[in-house]
């Protein structure tokens, strides 16, 4: 085995951020290898949201290190240039809450844009793969279609499909379901499913708790921008070790 | 009410509409665009000294009278040993007009663009004048489309102005055929006639565009 196949797909050290005098993550420590699904929970506010970001350079966290695959290494305590953020982001692809989809393109053109206009990928060969990859979430038939014209959870599903489209490394998910009608939820959370058993890295911030005690290899509770407890999810769901955990997950579970 | 002379004054108005009124709106609209996409975009590019110096230039037009900047352009900058023919006069001083005006449109539409457009661009590795090529400015050009309209249509009536420095468009043939003829009420509502006319069209082209744009739009 190659040393990159050892080495974690994603591992993070000492990520902190504050805004202004507000301290949203507190040296943040993760690893996640490769074929593996992280599951991130925690309250509102608690800075889930912000690691995510961080890991596709959309936010800039004040200090830490995040390295994916291995051998790409990014430091943010000094000077984040343009390069190493677009090298971050050829490395993972991020699945956001409310889809985010260009709405003057067509679904097939949301899906290339990136691997056409940016990794600049032969044409053919980036609409065939697009199209295998529409097939397989059901949605081979809206190829020429505008976002205006999906539900949510169809939308989703392309915003899945563009993330996959850029081959990346690690995907990135931020409650990828929290802005859909309750039926249109399991359709997906099914994507997502076989996209774990496929063997894809997936850092997945969610409330489905079903979905991540079936899907993850580790959950992480973070409360307050600190990592509180992580433990495998039989674990953690069932018998958690910290009140902070308890609580959380009681409120989630009979929130009246 | 003088028939023949509407019909026979009716050619010479109509040939200055669209010799002399249509073709001035649309190159001065042209260029005035231009100007108002890089005016609008160091409005907001966050750097100090190019964001005051749009401020200005969009205070100055804004604040003064499109009639005295016409007068400036034509009969003030010879005294200053440049002089220019009222065609490029005329161009020059409408389009600057325009660069102020549709310069806050373009810059409102830009920002009316959700943040979570750039960070898609962003996400699948476009920087950010790529995003702001392929993904802001489409949606912006969608966005801007109605109070753009309304910045066209103001240009066609107030191309009338170019009259005053010389340039032969609708309303100085209007003009003439009135001092000739001694007509004025009869000439100077066939020239009214004539830009409802050209603005009825353009409106209604107008409201076509819109409606097919408006979905294609992040909400
Ligand atoms: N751009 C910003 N400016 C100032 N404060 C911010 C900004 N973004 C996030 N915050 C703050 O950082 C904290 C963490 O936010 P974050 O979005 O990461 O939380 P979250 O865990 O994702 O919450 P939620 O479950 O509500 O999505 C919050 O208190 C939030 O108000
Ligand atoms: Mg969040």
């Amino acid at each position: 085995m190659s040393p990159t196949e050892v080495a974690p797909v994603l591992g993070v050290s000492g990520l902190s951020k504050s805004f202004g005098d507000h301290e949203v993550l507190r040296s943040i420590d993760l690893t996640v290898d490769r074929g593996k699904v992280l599951v991130l929970i925690g309250p509102s506010g608690s800075g889930k949201t912000t690691v995510l970001r961080s890991l596709n350079g959309l936010e800039q966290p004040d200090g830490g290190t995040v390295t994916v695959g291995g051998d790409f290494v990014l430091d943010f305590s000094g000077k984040v240039g343009a390069k190493q953020l677009a090298a971050l982001r050829d490395r993972s692809a991020m699945v956001f809450q409310h889809y985010n989809l260009f709405p003057h393109k067509t679904v097939l053109e949301n899906v290339t844009e990136g691997p056409l206009v940016v990794q600049r990928r032969p044409r053919a060969e980036v609409e065939a793969e697009a199209l295998a990859l529409l097939d397989r979430v059901g949605l081979a038939d809206k190829r020429g279609a505008y976002p205006f014209e999906l539900s949510g959870g169809q939308q989703q599903r392309v915003g899945i499909v563009r993330a996959l489209a850029l081959r990346p490394q690690l995907l990135l998910f931020d409650e990828p379901t929290s802005s859909l009608d309750p039926e249109l939820v399991g359709d997906v959370l099914t994507v997502m499913k076989e996209l774990a058993d496929d063997g894809w890295t997936m850092v997945v911030v969610t409330h489905e708790l079903t979905f991540a005690r079936q899907v993850a290899d580790e959950v992480l509770f973070l409360d307050g921008g600190v990592i509180v407890e992580r433990g495998a999810p039989q674990q953690l769901f069932t018998a958690p070790r910290e009140e902070r955990t308890k609580q959380f997950l009681n409120r989630l579970l009979f929130p009246f | 009410m003088d028939w023949d002379l509407f019909w026979t004054s009716l050619g010479p108005i109509a040939l200055g509409g669209l010799t002399g009124t249509i073709p001035l709106a649309l190159s001065s609209f042209a260029v005035g665009l231009v100007i108002a996409l890089f005016v609008a975009l160091a409005r907001i590019s966050g750097i100090k000294i190019l964001s005051a110096l749009a401020r200005f230039y969009i205070s100055v037009i804004r604040g003064t009278p499109l009639l005295v900047q016409l007068f400036v352009i034509f009969y003030g900058l010879p005294s200053i040993g440049i002089v220019l023919d009222p065609w490029p006069s005329a161009i020059i001083a409408f389009s600057l007009n325009v660069g102020g005006y549709a310069a806050e449109v373009i810059r409102a539409a830009i920002l009316s663009v959700p943040q979570g457009q750039w960070e898609a661009g962003y996400m699948v590795g476009m920087s950010r004048s790529v995003s702001l090529r392929r993904i802001i400015l489409p949606q912006a050009a969608r966005v801007s489309v109605p109070p753009l309209s309304n910045t066209f249509i103001s240009l066609v009536k107030d191309t009338s102005l170019a009259s005053l420095i010389l340039v032969t468009e609708l309303f100085r043939e209007a003009q003439q055929v009135a001092a000739f003829s001694q007509q004025f009420m009869l000439l100077f509502l066939e020239a009214a006639l004539v830009y409802w006319v050209i603005c009825l069209v353009l409106s209604t082209v107008q409201s076509r565009v819109e409606k097919r744009l408006d979905r294609y739009v992040a909400h």
